[in-house]
């Protein structure tokens, strides 16, 4: 009976790798398909832009990496390490710019930064300037801001999360040894942090690689953009997979490189911490104290205040705006809301399923398993999508009475698959950094106790990991939320998001009416973002 | 949190039940559209036709790259009935690839103009256009003569030398207006003609049509390139400030005096595996209705293609008087040149 259920979830664990890993697979699958079409189209890229592209993207992760790591780092160790006037609130609000899709952001900083924004025209008008006042907003700089202000939230939820579990009370002893306040952040606090640091990151440079919106938007040559010009504009999907590989290859590295990363260090201390007066973070006053501060406020003021007052500004000033179908806000927002919780539900249960099995079960297939999984992540929406399209329409074409072109496009199965191909990793990454901080030692105590299996991962993980889970939680349901490329292409009829209504007024360059929506996905976002802030506080 | 999970869990069983049962399709009396237009007016359209004919229509916006990609997929079992895409070398590769059903129609015949629409088999047309844009040039009244951008050529011309403002080369509008340009000049003078745009750049390629207009407005460039459905929405705006940009910039239809000014088209057609096959030729026969096509052009300011249509929209009006002279190049071949094209772009640096 034991055999038979340890069998059947193991048949389950395959069954489920397979279909997160199928996209990625028929991604790889391309080279099989290699021909003289795309190979000549590949050819000319590398001659002409593919350079280009490997060296903007390189500058653009460089940028982002030291971006979100310092802002993210920081603030976590800010409001968890120290207590200052606002903590509690900034606490929370510093989990704001993760309602902000990158692409409302980028649109809200050009549309009043640019040339020919209302910034720059002021100053011009009033003091008699001609030219350029500032720099251009949208280039490779421009967009590695706009990435960390909507990124850097990845970092601090999770390492917010590492630092609130076991930092104080080891800080505490190292005080009492004697060590100073920098070099008890630099030297306990931090390490501590580090595989969600790395997690976080990680999280962020995949979301920066697999972008489209603000780099078409700001016109900058990252290797996506050559992908989907190999996509769309030559229309060879094989030439495109084919350049996805090499994308994976670099996401591969950076995987590998966070979890050797991990391995050096050991995280996990045999003692639950349990909050007591030894804990409590330390105060902070004077000059300190307004210095901490700023440095907390500063994030939430450029990744959320401002451009939510931009675009109420453009909200205001924008034309046609009373010709929204106002009655269906309602109905975009419940779409949106139900499509990002089914999935996120869906993908937190596979993320914990694959971790425990890893824990419990760790051999060579598993790691392959999470691997391919964790790839998704990177892979850009639309070459999921492709991925997705191509071995169900062979199917389709071999057995047309399956009708399981239908039930993809026509039912909501498509497109959550898509979303969990996609997001499944960033729930993998939260649940396995929560693992790595629950020591080996609970386990072995637990089998000795009789206790394994399922039954393992229920009495002794999950209590220990409902705070990296509620976190994955968040995190997936808000990413679905602003996810587009799969979402455009994959959702039913009648179906329409909060996210797709800003995407499609916003390419219709109405950024006025685009407004509307994006405030609402904001506010939407909020929602969660709010009651898993209070979630995690608790717990 | 076990109470957030619940209502997570509630909230979702209850709308995703909503969302299955609205893919519940019905078998009578219902087109499914596939649509890359995606404006807000459009659902005016489709309500008027919903009343007028009892017809009710489910509806995917998405973008023709996706239309494309999704009805490859769906194979025989998509549940596609009308396809509307908004470039004429993509309705080109959906008609090449096997997309649409060749429909035989007097009153899409009759209405739509033979340049507009895919050319004819035995089968019948696989595509009908229904509206166009003009890719027309705009210019700072003030700092540049108009009859220094009265052809597209000049935009390449060392005259306007830092002064060119352009989204994109790989846009659909863009590689449409290359690859006729291909046909007009042949491929290597095409390629000088690229480069000389290139060097005559204000600012590297970015943003949308709007954005263009906006920084002629602004003085950061002296001329660009935009569709007419932008430059007569900024003229029609209900806010100054937009009002004023589209004050301050002239317009010009270039190559008047030779081959006529680029238009890009948008059009229609019934899908292959389409179920409801008559409701979506009366859909497709609706669009060319002096209602329908009124509504393209003054609700949208895009020209209608129904010849003889009074035209009563202000700003088109204003721009050209209500007529001008169209570019008559074959949209097959402005399709079959645009991988050519964008290698072109990549070759002289032109993103």
């Amino acid at each position: 009976m034991v055999f038979s259920s340890r069998l059947f979830l193991r048949c389950v664990l395959a069954v489920l790798a397979l279909l997160l890993a199928l996209p990625v697979l028929t991604v790889l699958f391309s080279w099989a398909q290699w021909n003289d079409a795309s190979a000549s189209i590949l050819a000319e890229m590398a001659s002409t832009v593919l350079p280009d592209y490997v060296g903007t993207s390189l500058l653009l992760c460089a940028l982002v990496s030291v971006g979100v790591i310092s802002m993210g780092t920081v603030s976590a160790a800010a409001v968890t390490l120290f207590d200052f006037p606002m903590r509690r609130s900034l606490e929370w609000a510093l989990l704001l710019p993760l309602a902000m899709p990158a692409y409302v952001v980028a649109y809200a900083y050009t549309d009043y930064l640019q040339f020919s924004g209302p910034l720059q025209t002021g100053i011009r008008a009033a003091f008699g300037l001609e030219g350029r006042v500032f720099p251009e907003v949208r280039n490779v700089w421009g967009a590695a801001c706009v990435f960390t202000l909507a990124l850097y939230p990845y970092v601090y939820l999770l390492a917010r999360t590492a630092l609130s579990e076991r930092a104080n009370h080891l800080m505490e002893a190292a005080r009492l040894l004697g060590a100073p306040l920098s070099r008890r952040i630099l030297r306990v606090a931090l390490p501590l942090a580090r595989p969600a640091i790395a997690a976080g990151t990680a999280l962020a440079l995949m979301e920066t690689l697999a972008d489209f919106g603000v780099s078409s938007y700001f016109g900058i040559q990252t290797f996506t953009a050559g992908i989907y010009k190999a996509w769309l504009v030559m229309d060879n999907r094989i030439a495109a997979a084919q350049l996805a590989t090499l994308l994976l290859i670099v996401v591969v590295v950076l995987l590998a490189a966070e979890q050797r990363a991990q391995s050096r260090l050991r995280f996990s201390s045999a003692r639950v911490d349990r909050h007591g007066s030894e804990s409590q973070p330390l105060k902070l006053q004077g000059a300190a104290a307004a210095f901490v501060w700023t440095l907390c406020v500063l994030p939430v003021l450029c990744g959320f205040v401002l451009p939510v007052l931009f675009m109420f500004r453009a909200l205001l000033q924008g034309d046609g705006v009373m010709d929204l179908p106002w009655s269906r806000f309602v109905q975009w927002s419940v779409t949106s809301l139900s499509l990002g919780g089914m999935t996120a539900l869906l993908a937190v249960g596979a993320a914990l399923l694959l971790a425990a099995q890893a824990r419990l079960h760790p051999n060579w297939l598993t790691r392959q398993a999470m691997g391919v999984v964790s790839l998704g992540y990177a892979v850009p929406g639309a070459v999921i999508v492709v991925g997705l399209l191509l071995p169900v329409g062979w199917v389709q074409a071999t057995w047309p009475q399956s009708g399981v072109g239908f039930w993809l496009t026509a039912t909501v199965l498509g497109l959550v698959w898509a979303y969990l191909v996609r997001f499944v990793a960033v729930a993998l990454q939260s649940v396995q950094s929560g693992y790595a901080r629950v020591p080996a030692s609970l386990d072995d105590s637990a089998r000795m106790l009789g206790t394994s299996g399922l039954s393992l991962v229920r009495r002794v993980h999950w209590p220990l990991l409902k705070k990296p889970l509620a976190a994955a939680t968040l995190l997936v349901l808000v990413d679905v939320m602003k996810e587009l490329p799969a979402t455009l292409v994959l959702r039913p009829f009648n179906t329409d998001t909060l996210a797709i209504m800003a995407y499609q007024l916003a390419r219709d360059e109405r950024l006025g009416e685009a407004a509307l929506p994006s405030l609402a996905l904001v506010l939407v976002g909020l929602l969660p973002v709010i009651l898993l802030s209070r979630t995690l506080r608790r717990n | 949190m076990r109470s957030t999970l619940t209502v997570l869990s509630l909230a979702i069983s209850a709308v995703s039940a909503g969302l299955f049962s609205a893919s519940a399709l019905a078998d009578e009396q219902v087109i499914n559209l596939y649509s890359a237009r995606h404006y807000p007016t459009d659902e005016a359209l489709y309500s008027d036709f919903t009343k007028a004919t009892g017809i009710k229509i489910n509806r995917v916006d998405s973008d023709d790259a996706g239309i494309i990609a999704r009805l490859k997929a769906e194979g025989t079992a998509s549940p596609a009935d009308v396809i509307l895409l908004v470039d004429a070398a993509r309705l080109w590769k959906g008609e090449v690839d096997g997309m649409f059903l060749p429909i035989k129609s007097k009153t899409l015949e009759t209405a739509i103009p033979s340049q507009l629409r895919s050319k004819p088999t035995d089968d019948g047309t696989a595509w009908f256009g229904l509206s166009t844009r003009a890719r027309v040039v705009v210019y700072d009244k003030l700092k540049v003569k108009r009859e220094d951008v009265d052809t597209y050529e000049e935009l390449a011309d060392p005259k306007n030398k830092g002064k060119l403002c352009i989204r994109s080369g790989s846009h659909p509008y863009n590689l449409s207006l290359f690859g006729a340009m291909t046909e007009h000049l042949g491929p290597a003078a095409t390629e000088v003609w690229l480069k000389g745009m290139v060097d005559n750049m204000a600012r590297a390629p970015k943003g949308g049509d709007t954005d263009q207009i906006k920084a002629v407005a602004s003085g950061e460039c002296g001329i660009a390139v935009t569709n007419t459905y932008y430059l007569a929405r900024l003229m029609r705006s209900t806010n100054p400030a937009e009002k004023a940009v589209a004050e301050r910039v002239g317009v010009v239809f270039p190559n008047q005096q030779s081959w006529g000014t680029h238009v890009n088209v948008a059009g229609g057609a019934v899908a292959r595996y389409s179920k409801n096959q008559a409701n979506a030729v009366k859909f497709l026969e609706y669009l060319v209705s002096p209602e329908a096509q009124n509504h393209f052009a003054n609700g949208n300011n895009e020209w209608p293609v129904v010849k003889g249509m009074k035209l009563d929209n202000p700003a088109l009006k204003a721009m050209t008087g209500g007529n001008f002279k169209s570019e008559l190049v074959p949209i097959s071949a402005v399709g079959m040149n645009q991988i050519k094209v964008q290698q072109m772009l990549d070759r002289v640096g032109f993103k």
